[in-house]
């Protein structure tokens, strides 16, 4: 789905300028274009490889037409069930806001069950290694080259990750 | 008839377990500790309109060496737990411990792997003041429902 056009978006998110802008950025970075284009509530979102996350990532943020600077949330959502064949099982969600063109964009990454690992962009932005910490803990995704990986919000001896469908809601210990 | 008209005027007899009763009970000084939003009401029912003041208790003492009463004002998560057992176990004896609100009670609406049902499994409870969150006027009952226990205590038991 290399070949996706920009969809119609709200003039709110800066139009199909920012988006095209974006595809361009990626293209440039990591030799082809975002996977999938969609647009949330007037914010663009983009999908990308796992292992080319963090070039698109950097060319996101470096090229001077985006600017994307700050890295407001990277959070991650559990699909069990609602994906055909369930794969990949994770998306991996990067907020990213641009301060000088007060824009925002969403980049989704895919992440299988079996190997769910996606590379840290933690050398991008400082602010990836709590978020990225916390997505860990709770969602049991591992982030290649962040420099201290543990669980940020639960008890360190804590087993199992809760936010994964499968945990039972009143934890494993409960009746 | 008896002993008192014996004794000069100014001076009455009590025992010893009534004066201490009544000492604690108008010294229960609170630990300061909000763990939630239960916090906000608790720091209301200190403030000018209820006036925890009157009772002797506005001191809220930041160390637990110095604190008699927990009020566990908030929801207790799993992660939380041993640190307010930790608290509890440094407060010198006597203390009294108060539930605060459903979550401190029974753990409310938060009916989940992160948060333990009831600090009662934690450390033991005197007065629960079960509500989402109690007004100021509740936990001052509460208060004054510990304020009784405390009085009819016995010295030897506790």
């Amino acid at each position: 789905m290399s070949e996706a056009t920009p969809p119609e978006v709200t003039p709110r998110s800066g139009g199909t300028t920012l988006v095209r802008a974006a595809v361009a950025a990626i293209e440039a970075a990591t030799g082809r274009g975002p996977l999938e284009i969609s647009d949330f509530r007037g914010t663009p979102c983009l999908r990308v490889d796992a292992h080319s996350v963090v070039a698109a990532c950097q060319s996101l943020r470096d090229a001077s037409a985006l600017d994307f600077a700050l890295l407001v949330d990277l959070t991650a959502v559990d699909w069990s069930g609602c994906r055909p064949g369930c794969e990949p099982r994770f998306d991996v969600i990067y907020q990213l806001m641009s301060l000088t063109r007060n824009e925002r964009l969403f980049l989704a990454v895919g992440v299988p069950s079996d190997d769910p690992t996606v590379p840290s962009v933690i050398g991008l932005w400082h602010a990836a290694g709590f978020l990225e910490r916390e997505v860990f803990d709770l969602m049991g995704i591992r982030f290649d080259g962040h420099p201290d990986l543990r669980r940020l919000v639960l008890p360190e001896d804590w087993q199992g990750h809760p936010l994964r469908k499968e945990y039972p809601l009143r934890g494993d210990d409960r009746p | 008839m008896g002993l008192e008209e014996r004794i000069p005027p100014g001076i009455f007899l009590t025992t010893v377990e009534r004066i201490v009763n009544w000492a604690r009970e108008y010294s229960t000084w609170p630990l300061s500790m909000g763990l939630a939003c239960c916090a906000i009401e608790m720091m209301a029912t200190a403030a000018a309109r209820t006036d925890l003041s009157r009772f002797g208790m506005e001191v809220f003492r930041p160390s637990p060496r110095q604190a008699d009463l927990m009020i566990v004002a908030g929801r207790v998560s799993v992660k939380m737990a041993p640190v307010i057992r930790h608290l509890y176990d440094q407060m010198p004896e006597p203390k009294w411990v108060i539930a605060m609100g459903a979550c401190a009670s029974s753990g409310g609406v938060f009916d989940n792997y992160a948060i333990v049902q009831g600090v009662d499994h934690v450390v033991p409870v005197d007065v629960y003041v079960p509500a989402c969150p109690p007004r100021p006027e509740m936990l001052m009952h509460g208060i004054l429902q510990l304020h009784e226990q405390i009085r009819q205590s016995r010295l030897v038991q506790r």
